[in-house]
């Protein structure tokens, strides 16, 4: 059995933008760890993301989670809040790529969406997500999902900690 | 089985036969950043590779924040300055009066290409395909990483074939089109897909208009978005190739899709995306008569001088009620809008004319929005806060509503003001 994360549940929407996770106003700071503060600062209700945030907490979405902008920083605030990884039905193509090059994991869990409009997983509850097998439990209500585990194509980079650390190893053992 | 345009120029850049869902490294043609390339230029350093692998293959346009309107945009292009003459990258469109928004210019320019592999730090790199090329958005460590190696992977995508028959009523036009097709297909519809536009509807449409069809491809989730390489391609870009090894590609008849939609033009009718997400679709029927404050013109979605005409053809003789924000995608766009006289319909009706780049369009400056403020607006995004305070509200429409609305202060259907 593979390692289980536990943390708190922070359940959004389907179709959560670029510009609700890390807004705009914001791009001109690079350095990731100054991010997480401007986190989910404009998606309604969730404007105290920033401030209550544990490390370990769990970000919940539906479908399109990320769609919109090719902004790295929407992975930077969530991965460097402490947040271990996503946990959406579907994400967008680009923040995806973003996500798996920073060493980042998306959890992908059929039925995700429809099980957040039904409040079947509701924030705050209590989830043990193992990675490995990409089975959620949220221990709040006894409810179980069943995410696709990190599949082997992108395992490459992720297991080296994402693209900069996989690049800098190719070129090390190419010098 | 025949192939995809996907499949096929996909496997052109690996150099062998390839299909859907297959992983495949290549090596692509151009590769895009704006003023993002500051940021990219510090993450490629930290690789510890001292050169870049094609410095010719690399394009720099300066476009997001132009001029500077605060001290850290000016950073980013100084950063993009300095490494562009540092690395010998030849292509770089500062913020003289040859630039413009990245994408128009990367089409204007020549770089957009048949059947090139074409990657930008920006998500609506997916424009290009409106000239045939595999053109795609990608982040800035994998930016940073292409700089290094000359490389990038790619899953095959599976596509989707939007079939599209039929010719616009008055007072409709393009941008209607992929707001209904948005509307109707959602915000994930294409989720990781190639999307195909065929049929005579898109052979009867200009460059331009493909170019707002292809923009607006990362909105329903596109990997990319294409048009076929027609005449009218090979006419635009006659005399200007930035590069030679390009080829029209295009799928075969029977290539595999999967998803087919079906749209006749003629059934097409003004319309908007509602705030906040650009799948709110709803006709200017239901719409009008909302306030509005602010009206936009521009971007690179709709920034081009087809779109400043249709605007102009409304704006002639008459007044706005409401600031309006217009700005040409280029220097070249503006120059040409100049000499047609359209800037001084727009300056006559009291537009305000910006420079050429992105603007408001992401919130940056030159028609930024109020607490409870709503914006009419040409560009290809309603998220939330896009163009200001999070309490604002953007309506996304076409130019020729846009202009109609501004008359009025409140949403019009345009074909009231023809």
């Amino acid at each position: 059995m593979g390692e289980i994360l536990k943390g708190r549940a922070w359940v959004f929407s389907d179709d959560v933008d670029t510009d609700l996770i890390y807004h705009n106003k914001y791009l001109a700071e690079t350095d990731p760890k100054n991010m997480p503060q401007y986190a989910f600062e404009y998606y309604p209700g969730k404007e105290n993301f920033a401030k209550e945030v544990k490390p370990g907490d769990f970000v919940v979405a539906g479908k399109n989670f990320g769609c919109g902008s090719s902004r790295e920083h929407a992975v930077y605030c969530l991965e460097y809040a402490g947040v271990p990884c996503v946990l959406a039905e579907t994400c967008s193509r680009i923040y995806y790529r973003n996500a798996i090059n920073n060493g980042y994991p998306v959890l992908f869990v059929k039925g995700l969406s429809d099980a957040i409009k039904a409040g079947k997983i509701k924030d705050g509850d209590q989830l043990e997500v193992e990675l490995s097998t990409g089975t959620i439990k949220d221990a709040t209500n006894g409810e179980t999902f069943h995410g696709d585990a990190v599949s082997n194509l992108e395992n490459d980079i992720m297991k080296a900690g994402g693209l900069m650390n996989y690049m800098k190893a190719k070129v090390a053992a190419e010098k | 089985m025949g192939k995809t345009f996907a499949e096929k120029v996909l496997g052109r850049a690996a150099g062998y036969e390839v299909k859907a869902n297959e992983v495949v490294t290549v090596e692509p043609d151009v590769c895009m950043s704006h003023d993002n390339g500051g940021p990219i230029s510090r993450t490629f350093k930290k690789i510890g590779v001292e050169k870049v692998k094609y410095p010719e293959r690399i394009c720099f346009v300066l476009d997001h924040a132009v001029p500077a309107p605060t001290s850290a945009h000016a950073v980013n292009h100084k950063e993009v300055r300095e490494f562009a003459a540092e690395q010998g990258i030849p292509h770089l469109y500062d913020i003289m009066s040859g630039g413009g928004v990245c994408h128009q210019k990367i089409c204007e320019e020549g770089y957009a290409l048949p059947g090139l592999v074409m990657v930008g730090s920006d998500s609506h790199t997916c424009t290009y395909g409106a000239y045939g090329a595999f053109s795609t958005g990608i982040g800035r460590s994998e930016m940073a990483a292409v700089w290094a190696t000359g490389k990038i992977w790619f899953k095959v995508p599976e596509s989707m074939k939007v079939v599209v028959t039929g010719k616009f009523k008055p007072g409709v036009s393009t941008k209607d089109f992929i707001l209904k097709l948005i509307g109707d297909v959602k915000a994930d519809g294409a989720d990781y897909m190639s999307v195909e536009f065929h049929g005579p509807g898109i052979e009867d449409m200009s460059i331009s208009e493909r170019m707002t069809i292809c923009n607006m491809g990362i909105e329903f989730g596109a990997k990319n978005a294409v048009c076929k390489p027609d005449q009218k391609v090979l006419d635009a870009i006659k005399g200007k190739e930035k590069y030679s090894n390009w080829e029209c590609i295009w799928a075969d008849g029977d290539a595999v899709y999967a998803k087919e939609v079906h749209y006749d033009l003629g059934d097409i009718e003004p319309c908007v995306a509602k705030p906040h997400t650009v799948d709110n679709w709803a006709p200017v029927s239901e719409v009008k008569g909302t306030k509005i404050h602010e009206a936009f013109l521009g971007s690179c979605t709709n920034g081009r001088i087809e779109d400043l005409r249709l605007a102009a053809g409304i704006l002639k003789d008459k007044k706005v009620a409401v600031r309006t924000v217009v700005i040409p995608a280029s220097w070249i766009v503006y120059r040409q809008a100049m000499r047609e006289g359209v800037l001084d319909t727009l300056l006559d009706a009291g537009c305000v004319i910006c420079n050429p780049g992105c603007g408001p369009c992401m919130g940056n400056h030159e028609g930024i929005l109020a607490p409870g403020e709503t914006a009419i607006s040409t560009a290809n995004r309603n998220f939330k806060g896009r163009m200001g305070d999070k309490d604002s509200f953007i309506y996304l429409a076409s130019p020729m509503t846009v202009a109609a609305s501004a008359i009025k202060g409140e949403i019009t259907d345009p074909r009231e003001a023809l």
